[in-house]
């Protein structure tokens, strides 16, 4: 069962502890630049929104790379690059439609969320649950939950 | 380890930016941040300076733990004399700056000299150097934030500023980060518009490597997250209610300043809480909070998000305050409101905003405008100075007063020299609620004994956040105390004194002590910092800061005397609630504190006791 990275921006603090844990697990430094997930802060709606990869199934920068160094890890699902083949092109940069590729220029490479081999480190640091690795057929469970919640099934006598 | 071991020192009469190694031998004996700053301070400025002269020198400074993953290590301190006081100031804010300035690569900046012309500094990584900033300078710390940003073309920058007040030296000043995260007491954004430094801009790359033990950092950071969890200040209470949880609980122990310290408990208290934070207005149908925040790496997120109410009288005609932005902590609608007598919410937002904007401590301003209300009751201040009629409770006045001191227009001049200069000048200096110059924060010493105490010896001028004693007096953090009674308190303030000197020299955030004791940072210090990190260590280094600091105070000219409090709280006693008939009983603790601290009769160390902590 594949399980995908849950986002739930309602219950972001803007802590940055998912921005270190992932930096921390692909780098072995806490350092937030070089995070493949990322907190947007929209100070004036009060609204903080992390943002990473949904791992598309028909992958744009898959597709795009010239030299296919992006390949789908079959355990998790995760688009992964690899280092040994990527040239630092850019062109998955620009084929992905939501910039959650990106260039890295301490190592020439692009890099991307691989999903921890399944253990996301994220998902582990966020200390408010706005980000879960869930089922990837049911990332919509809590909501449907909650509006059934408010359904109106008037109990019986 | 822990450490960069890379100090940044700009001399800005010369305009040049120089790299040099961190002293590693300070750093084991004073840690970082507050101590090791004021450590680098005391030894390089003569302690009688001119705090605004160009002589006085300005440090930013972050700890050990700093831009880790442990729990709130997100903070820096800026550390200089301060102009309100005359004291060692020393502010600590949160926000992402901290954070950033060790990703770039340093421990602390250094700033000396005075530019001749307004400047700002740009740091990007281990690049340093000077920017023009006269087209900022008359700019908000909002729009200089903004601007900057704009003409770096880079989003991701952090940026920590002063606005008009700091440049106007506005007395208790502050340097605002992040929009509305602050050093903000002491008037250490005044010295840094003396110096004509505009703002600081930082943007690193390199990330925090140096950590001794990285696997047993990230055991004992995870252990210690859990407590704060599990806790129900940190982990419920702060989240939820903000500081602001306070304001009920304080005015039902009768230790709630109400309209310069008459009274001890105020009787719109509910409408300026937290509670009526959450409440939905009947205006538009919202509540004033948005959510709550978290500084960079906290996972309390104490921090509030408001949004004002756009019809209220204040904004209506000013649509750039609409938007959510920092919104109201305990401390500031206590300054705000209970001190004045208002009980308008959006007003105290509105007066909140404009400190965030301009860069002043609510604090201090909020107390000051209380000391004029009170003059103007007695007929000292008129409108006629004024320019508008001043009674306690008046929200017109405190929007006019906060627009005034924030721009250094009329008598916002005379208010932006803070309460002790002010009352002084209108001969009433017994009205100032200060202690050595700077002004009370939201808890009365009559109806909390051990603030009393921790008032009158701390050493930046009267501060909540150097012996939290309300903790045990109030919550009963680590034990509960009887808040009415004196007895025990000098050993509490001292304990309080120096663990909270060692969360500041850490890089953490001292909220975290409402479930983490010293015995909590321990591990996580020990497998971030190269030597021996023992709780024998930590309580000596806190020890040994406290003591620094009130060295360089006694050599400054501060004696035993300045360890006060106003005679109102000595001899008015309180006249309603549960400490009704008190005054604070500082005559007979203060003896004894310096018995328990190893201080002479005239409040200075023995010879024996800086021996003992190699001062």
């Amino acid at each position: 069962m594949w399980k995908s990275l849950h986002i739930d921006p309602a219950k972001c603090t803007g802590c940055l502890q998912c921005e270190m844990a992932c930096s921390y697990e692909h780098t072995g430094v806490f350092n937030p630049s070089k995070s493949r997930i990322k907190v947007f802060n929209f100070e004036t709606e009060g609204r903080k929104v992390p943002y990473t990869c949904t791992q598309c199934t028909e992958a744009w920068c898959l597709n795009a790379c010239p030299v296919d160094a992006i390949r789908v890890d079959l355990t998790t699902g995760a688009k992964m690059v690899f280092d040994d083949t990527c040239v630092g092109c850019k062109v998955c940069t620009i084929s992905c439609p939501f910039g959650t590729i990106n260039y890295n220029q301490d190592t020439g490479k692009v890099q991307k969320c691989d999903l921890c081999e399944g253990n996301p480190a994220c998902a582990e640091a966020c200390p408010t649950g706005a980000i879960t690795y869930v089922d990837a057929d049911w990332t919509g469970l809590d909501k449907m939950r909650a509006w059934a919640a408010k359904a109106n099934t008037p109990t019986t006598a | 380890m822990g450490w960069n071991r890379k100090v940044l020192r700009v001399n800005l009469t010369a305009g040049t930016c120089t790299e040099e190694p961190l002293n590693m031998q300070w750093a084991q004996d004073y840690l970082g941040s507050r101590g090791l700053a004021t450590k680098y301070l005391v030894s390089e400025i003569d302690p009688k300076v001119d705090p605004l002269s160009a002589d006085n020198k300005m440090i930013m400074a972050t700890g050990p733990l700093t831009g880790t993953m442990a729990s709130t290590g997100g903070r820096y301190t800026v550390v200089t004399k301060g102009p309100l006081t005359g004291a060692i100031a020393c502010s600590n804010s949160g926000g992402f700056f901290g954070a950033e300035l060790k990703f770039a690569g340093w421990d602390m900046i250094i700033f000396e000299g005075k530019s001749p012309k307004p400047v700002y500094l740009y740091v990007e990584n281990d690049k340093a150097e000077l920017r023009d900033a006269g087209h900022l300078w008359g700019k908000s710390c909002w729009d200089t934030e903004e601007t900057i940003k704009h003409e770096l073309q880079d989003p991701l920058v952090r940026v920590s500023s002063i606005g008009v007040a700091g440049e106007n030296q506005v007395l208790f000043a502050c340097i605002v980060n992040d929009l509305h995260r602050a050093a903000g007491r002491s008037g250490v954004g005044a010295v840094m518009g003396s110096k004509n430094l505009k703002a600081v801009a930082l943007r690193g790359t390199q990330g925090v490597s140096g950590i001794k033990d990285f696997r047993a950092f990230m055991k004992a950071t995870t252990e210690a997250k859990k407590v704060l969890a599990d806790n129900a200040v940190t982990g419920q209470g702060l989240p939820k209610y903000g500081t602001q949880v306070l304001m009920n609980v304080i005015n039902e122990m009768g230790a709630l300043p109400t309209r310069n310290h008459r009274d001890v408990q105020f009787e719109d208290a509910g409408k300026i809480s937290a509670e009526a934070m959450h409440e939905k207005r009947e205006s538009d149908g919202k509540p004033q909070l948005v959510t709550n925040a978290a500084c960079f790496g906290c996972t309390i997120a104490c921090g509030r998000i408001s949004e004002i109410d756009k019809g209220h009288f204040t904004v209506k005609n000013s649509p750039k305050y609409w938007g959510a932005s920092g919104g109201l902590e305990y401390e500031a609608a206590w300054a705000l409101g209970a001190a004045n007598g208002v009980g308008d919410l959006e007003a105290l937002q509105y007066a909140n905003l404009i400190c965030n904007e301009q860069g002043m401590d609510p604090i201090s301003f909020g107390a000051t405008v209380g000391a004029v209300m009170e003059l103007y009751d007695m007929g000292v201040i008129t409108r006629d100075m004024l320019g508008i009629d001043a009674p306690f409770g008046s929200a017109e006045a405190l929007a006019k007063m906060v627009e005034m001191t924030a721009l250094g227009e009329g008598f916002g001049k005379e208010i932006g020299q803070g309460s002790k200069r002010l009352c002084t000048k209108f001969g009433h200096p017994e009205l100032s609620m200060s202690v050595k110059g700077q002004e009370f924060p939201a808890y009365d010493s009559r109806g909390i004994q051990g603030m009393g105490l921790t008032y009158a010896t701390s050493n930046r001028g009267a501060c909540h956040l150097r012996s939290y004693t309300v903790a045990s007096e109030v919550l009963g953090i680590p034990v509960k105390t009887d808040p009415l009674t004196t007895d025990g308190k000098p050993e509490l303030v001292k304990a309080f004194q120096d663990a909270t000197a060692v969360f500041d020299s850490a890089g953490i955030c001292v909220f975290t002590s409402f479930a983490w004791t010293l015995a909590d940072v321990q591990p996580q210090l020990d497998a971030a910092c190269e030597g021996d990190w023992s709780m024998d260590k930590l309580n000596e280094v806190g020890e040994r800061v406290w003591n620094m600091e009130r060295m360089f105070n006694n050599a400054a000219g501060f004696t035993a005397k300045d360890d006060n409090l106003p005679p109102r709280l000595t001899t008015e006693p309180a006249k309603t609630g549960p400490a009704k008939g008190l005054v604070n009983g500082l005559a007979k603790m203060l003896p004894e504190y310096y018995q328990v601290r190893g201080w002479t009769p005239d409040g200075e160390p023995t010879a024996e006791t800086r021996s003992r902590l190699g001062l």
